[in-house]
């Protein structure tokens, strides 16, 4: 039992580090996404409404630039839930793990977001007793809904932006982070070939079909995949 | 804009919920436990090609792909996760600091 609490501070405080440097990463967008909001007709009001209730930064910039771009409102909403639909997908998969009861339950849903999801999934989730897991899920969940908020508001309130967050390589950096987030979980051939095909088809439909579509059309790997070795098991 | 800016948000935190209330013994059958395993893998790999190597529906090769083969790099030599970001992070920044790339 020391041992084991003995492990876990380090194991703790690793978590904790990583899961507030994704926060930091993710907040420069936040930024942009905030003077965006501003510049293209949202009030601060409005656009602060997006962050702290939509919540899932990929929906929130389609909703956006959808109306930026003359879209009308109809259109943009239903272009934000279709980018909005892996997160069912990511939900399914955390619920059993991070056990959360009544309002826990429903603040766990509103935090479950690409970035919490893959941190939460890149521990060991038998690994003191799935707490890496959920420690992972809530720490960076919670570090990204503050510190995203926060830079919506700066963003928003100020007319002149930060600069391009692209000339500080955080688009790659954020790239990156998402990508040493799945490294771990692919644990065997069949987990790689579902990550290689997932990249292939989500690639491949990127020129025919608007934004969002390609990562949700990778599902169909997983499905095909779990199916047949799913059967195979059972 | 505020029907916009509502809809859109109730019927995203409606798609995280709906994830969330499938009744645990349906996600126990063996066929659909691989699928919910195996989901994030094809969806988390997705979005990282599509970081990688999208511009909006264009496909593009920039300053990304250097960062992301350096970050991988980084992995392989087990590089903790701050360091991995970093690397990627200098590595395009300078790249296009420098005009190597876009």
């Amino acid at each position: 039992m020391n041992e084991a609490a003995h492990d876990w501070i380090p194991a703790r405080n690793e978590i904790v580090r990583n899961a507030a440097s994704i926060g930091i990463a993710v907040a420069m967008y936040g930024v942009s996404f905030g003077a965006l909001g501003t510049t293209t007709g949202l009030t601060i009001p409005q656009t602060m409404a997006l962050s702290l209730l939509m919540f899932t930064g990929a929906s929130q910039f389609t909703l956006v630039s959808t109306l930026a771009s003359g879209g009308t409102a109809l259109t943009a909403v239903v272009a934000s839930w279709l980018m909005g639909t892996r997160n069912a997908a990511y939900s399914m998969r955390m619920t059993p793990i991070l056990k959360a009861k009544g309002p826990g339950r429903l603040v766990a849903v509103q935090l479950t977001i690409d970035e919490s999801t893959a941190m939460g999934l890149a521990q060991d989730e038998a690994a003191f007793e799935g707490r890496a897991s959920r420690l992972a899920f809530w720490a960076t969940g919670l570090s990204v809904y503050l510190l995203w908020n926060l830079a919506t508001f700066i963003g928003a309130i100020s007319v002149s932006s930060i600069g391009d967050p692209k000339s500080f390589g955080l688009d790659a950096a954020i790239a990156a982070g998402l990508f040493a987030l799945v490294w771990p979980q692919i644990k065997s051939r069949i987990d790689l070939s579902v990550a290689l095909g997932g990249a292939l088809i989500a690639l491949a439909l990127t020129p025919f079909v608007s934004p969002g579509v390609p990562v949700l059309a990778a599902a169909i790997v997983s499905i095909i995949v779990g199916w047949v070795t799913g059967k195979q098991l059972s | 804009m505020w029907f916009a800016v509502l809809a859109g948000a109730i019927g995203c935190y409606a798609l995280k919920y709906v994830g969330s209330a499938i009744p645990e013994h349906y996600l126990e059958q063996p066929i659909v436990k691989r699928i919910v395993m195996l989901l994030p893998i094809a969806l988390l790999s997705a979005l990282v090609a599509v970081q990688t190597f999208a511009n909006s529906q264009a496909l593009v090769v920039d300053a990304r792909v250097p960062a992301l083969v350096a970050a991988t790099v980084a992995l392989r030599f087990k590089a903790p996760f701050i360091l991995v970001v970093l690397t990627a992070a200098i590595c395009a920044a300078a790249l296009r600091y420098f005009g190597l790339a876009v």
